[in-house]
């Protein structure tokens, strides 16, 4: 039994896993070719080579650093500052783990949600807003805070599908019309008497109460937070919905074959408007958790590219909850450890991006990866991009 | 010229699909490979038209050996092949399909259809088709689509012409036709190999007839063979052609159409104020040349269709307008027409597929709750009643054969409380074996008092099956007749023409 689970999460590991390697290996020689001191020793092919490894070492090394553990904040009188980066990391993976749980569950149903990013925004919104007008008991206003962004962005994304099973409007047209609104909409409401925060003149909001902040797990240093444990229950649930209820076999059915769903009596209509509330509603709460656990005011780009990045850390999960939240996690790293390795060693932030584009390009690509690895088969994940189109 | 094929044998993996197949094709003959699904026929073809590539085994061509890697191999040594699947371009003209990938470039690099034009007139003429160079292919019947695949094939000089499945997509009136162009061709010296499983065809036309099951050549046969024992053969086990029909009492109506009108998407009524009476316990079928109105009256009865009109009563209740859900759980059992699209979720397990329909009911949910145990164990139970042949219910639908997906949706349909069987061409592309299945249990369904709508294009099978016969044109439907009509007179009646004497 075990033996069997551990076979078939290889199985769906290998990929992701390939694209990645490839992908760094790629990295690695634009990291060296980028660099004009590995540049000017291109005279003498061993110095060339030898001071290019050193690079690309340097720079890798710089990005573990600034991602999970960092030896230099270690020393000193407070070992456990050593894990600020880590800490770092998981605070940027909190949201894109609930961004992209939405987005995975999307491509379940056979939907492509672009408007993760709207979605957060509405649910960092609404958080915000009970947040710091309310004061409410410990517990609980963290709770009605959370909450409020939760069902905001459930109703934001329910529009969505709404719109699609009444008119079939490409939700991939509406999720990106969608986020544009929200975008402004943020501008506009952060203008208002009610959001702006009294004495300023920058669009902020006021920081929300101290009983609706989550709390920090390892001390005023660190900033990690609660919100992961929420990250982890939502992918728990978003497993759990689809693999042990009759919701999650809707879902699936019709992501699978809308078709012969509608003719086992199964609604369409239904699903699909149900699908985009859920995957709002995840959204939502990734832009709720970030605000009361780390934001704590309302900013015009709150977001980020929260939204954004889901995509891709959907892709790379395959659309799994476990696969996604180890995505988010190793796209939280990178960009954790992006900015150190900048700081360090001059390598440019852009060259993560550049990291995170390829792995995706390849999970897209699997005959590519196929090709390179000589593998005989690799089960194909490509079908995820191109449903989400067809649905 | 002759095809041979000597000693051609190809695995896939652990599976032999063909296992040393030795074939002599004659020049002005034709040769019927008659076999189940999955026997290996078109296997075979697409190693001979170079589609595949044989893991050993030689090709003679005029008792030249040839070496075909590719189409293009096959087609220079005489060999094209009509598939089931037309290769046709719908949006091209029947010149531009024919072209397509030899084309020629004319003055000022236009493409050059003249020459193409003046081909298929010339074909068209040697043969005796009438098909209309410049007319748009999707446009055109089936049946006209088919022979510009033919006209294709011989305009680029095939000698040898493998025909796959090619009745498959026809009305009897063109299947009719084809035989008679194929025996044209033969008389014009090409050889043909016909593969199908349908026994009266081969019979009617075939000079030769080999024989295939799992791989292997059985017998080569005569065409005297007498249909039964070809299907024996076929199957490797004896074979009830003609089902038991026990005569009983037939009921009450159970599902009254009157004055039930279908209009599609762009409008246009495609089922005209249809009146019919099921009754419990017969088997009314609706007969038809495909397009005529049935597919869409099928689905109208389970609320598929968005625009219909009418009444349509199930047990004296109105059931038009009813959600799919509810349609299905009032008593309606419906096997679609297109298990593929409609029938089947392909990437969903067995046991998934199995309760499609029933997922959020007791026993497999409670609330909203799914019991994985419950629902493997009720699969195991449909698998062993059903007779459905699997490794395991947790294993892709996908990976069963057609029959055997056939039988996954009849389980589910009949596994609710049922009043009416509704069946859509229940044994489109089924093998001999598994046609018998299907046959017995809608018989089952009807001994059992049921009514059963049985839709289907096959006159043998409307001829075995129903107590009566309905036929559909153009929506309409034209004449209800006894099941002890005669094939001639239905086949005129499907065709639109109302005869004094087939009227019962």
């Amino acid at each position: 039994m075990m033996r069997n689970l551990l076979s078939k999460f290889g199985q769906a590991a290998k990929l992701p896993t390939l694209s990645f390697a490839l992908a760094f290996s790629i990295t690695g020689l634009l990291i060296a070719f980028s660099d004009p001191k590995v540049l000017a020793k291109i005279g003498s092919p061993l110095e060339f080579i030898k001071s290019g490894l050193a690079t690309i070492r340097n720079s890798y090394l710089a990005l573990f650093q600034g991602s999970i553990f960092d030896i230099n904040l270690a020393r000193g009188h407070n070992f456990f500052q050593g894990f600020y980066p880590l800490s770092e990391t998981i605070v940027i993976s909190t949201p894109l783990i609930l961004t992209g749980l939405s987005v995975a569950l999307a491509f379940k149903s056979g939907l492509f949600n672009i408007g993760a990013q709207g979605q957060f925004i509405f649910g960092a919104i609404g958080a915000s807003y009970v947040g710091f007008h309310f004061q409410l008991p410990i517990v609980i206003h963290i709770i009605a805070a959370a909450l409020a962004g939760t069902v905001l962005a459930a109703i934001w994304g329910g529009i969505v599908g709404l719109l699609k099973a009444r008119t079939g409007a490409h939700e991939v047209i509406l999720t990106i019309m969608m986020n544009y609104i929200a975008g402004y909409f943020i501008f506009w409401i952060l203008k208002t008497k009610t959001f702006l925060r009294p004495g300023r003149f920058d669009p902020m909001s006021p920081e929300v109460g101290l009983n609706a902040r989550l709390p920090r797990l390892a001390g005023d240093n660190l900033r990690i937070h609660a919100g992961i444990f929420i990250a982890l229950a939502a992918a728990l649930f978003v497993w759990w919905l689809l693999k042990k209820t009759t919701i999650g076999f809707r879902f699936r059915a019709v992501g699978a074959n809308a078709q012969a769903a509608k003719t086992a009596g199964i609604s369409v209509p239904i699903v699909i408007t149900s699908t985009m509330a859920i995957c709002g509603g995840l959204a939502g709460l990734g832009g709720a958790v970030h605000i009361l656990g780390s934001e704590r005011a309302l900013s015009p780009d709150v977001a980020g590219s929260f939204g954004f990045d889901a995509i891709t850390v959907a892709l790379l999960g395959r659309a799994q909850p476990l696969g996604t939240v180890f995505a988010a996690l190793l796209f939280g790293a990178l960009r954790a450890g992006g900015r150190t390795m900048q700081a360090n060693t001059g390598t440019p932030l852009d060259i993560v991006l550049v990291t995170q584009a390829l792995i995706v390009l390849f999970i897209a690509a699997p005959n590519f990866v196929r090709f390179v690895f000589r593998l005989k088969k690799l089960s194909s994940s490509a079908s995820l991009t191109s449903k989400g189109w067809n649905g | 010229m002759s095809l041979e094929l000597r000693g051609i044998t190809k695995t896939f993996g652990l599976f032999t699909a063909n296992d040393s197949i030795d074939l002599k094709v004659e020049a002005g003959k034709i040769h019927a490979i008659l076999g189940e699904n999955g026997a290996g026929k078109s296997t075979l073809m697409n190693i001979v038209y170079g589609l595949l590539k044989a893991d050993s085994g030689e090709i003679f061509v005029d008792g030249k050996l040839q070496n075909i890697s590719e189409p293009s191999d096959a087609l220079s040594a005489g060999i094209g092949m009509v598939h089931q699947h037309f290769m046709l371009i719908p949006v091209f003209t029947v010149a531009e399909n024919i072209v397509l990938g030899h084309e020629k470039i004319g003055k000022f690099g236009v493409l050059d259809i003249a020459a193409a034009r003046e081909a298929i007139i010339k074909v068209s003429k040697d043969f005796g088709f009438s098909v209309d160079p410049d007319a748009i292919v999707e446009t055109l019947p089936v049946g006209i689509q088919q022979k510009v695949e033919i006209i294709r094939a011989l305009i680029y000089e095939a000698k040898v012409l493998i025909l796959d499945e090619p009745t498959a997509v026809l009305t009897p009136q063109e299947t009719d036709e084809l035989l008679k162009t194929m025996q044209e061709l033969k008389r014009k010296g090409t050889a043909i190999i016909f593969i199908t499983h349908k026994l009266r065809e081969v019979r009617a036309v075939a000079d030769e007839i080999t024989i295939i099951r799992r791989g292997k050549v059985i017998a080569a046969v005569s065409p005297s063979t007498s249909e039964g024992e070809l299907a024996s053969m076929m199957v490797g086990r004896e074979v009830d052609l003609a089902p038991d029909r026990q005569e009983h009492e037939i009921g009450e109506p159970i599902l009254v159409a009157n004055n039930l009108s279908v209009r599609n998407v762009s409008g246009t009524e495609v089922v005209k104020k249809i009146n019919f009476e099921l009754r419990a316990g017969e088997v009314l079928a609706v007969a038809g040349v495909q397009g005529n109105g049935q597919s869409e009256l099928a689905r109208a009865i389970v609320n598929l269709e968005d625009h219909v009109e009418g009444s349509l009563l199930l047990d004296g209740h109105e059931i038009r307008g009813l959600s799919i859900y509810d349609s299905l759980h009032a008593g309606i059992a419906y096997i679609p027409e297109s298990r593929e699209l409609d029938g089947l979720v392909s990437s969903f397990s067995i046991a998934e597929n199995l309760i499609l329909d029933l997922h959020d009911q007791a026993p497999y949910a409670s609330g909203i709750n799914l019991s994985a145990k419950v629902v493997s164990e009720q699969a195991e139970k449909h698998v062993l009643e059903f007779d459905i042949r699997l490794q395991s219910v947790s294993d892709a639908v996908s990976t069963l054969s057609g029959g055997n997906k056939q039988k996954v949706v009849i389980a589910r349909e009949l596994s609710r409380p049922v009043k009416v069987l509704i069946a859509s061409q229940p044994t489109r592309g089924l093998d001999v074996g598994s046609i018998e299945f299907v046959h017995e249990r809608i018989l089952g369904e009807r001994d059992a008092g049921r009514g059963v709508l049985l839709f289907s294009t096959e006159l043998d099978e409307v001829l075995a099956l129903a107590d009566r016969i309905a036929v559909m044109y153009r929506g309409e439907i034209i004449e209800i007749v006894d099941s002890n009509v005669s094939k001639e007179e239905l086949g005129l009646l499907m065709a639109g023409v109302v005869n004094e004497k087939a009227v019962s």
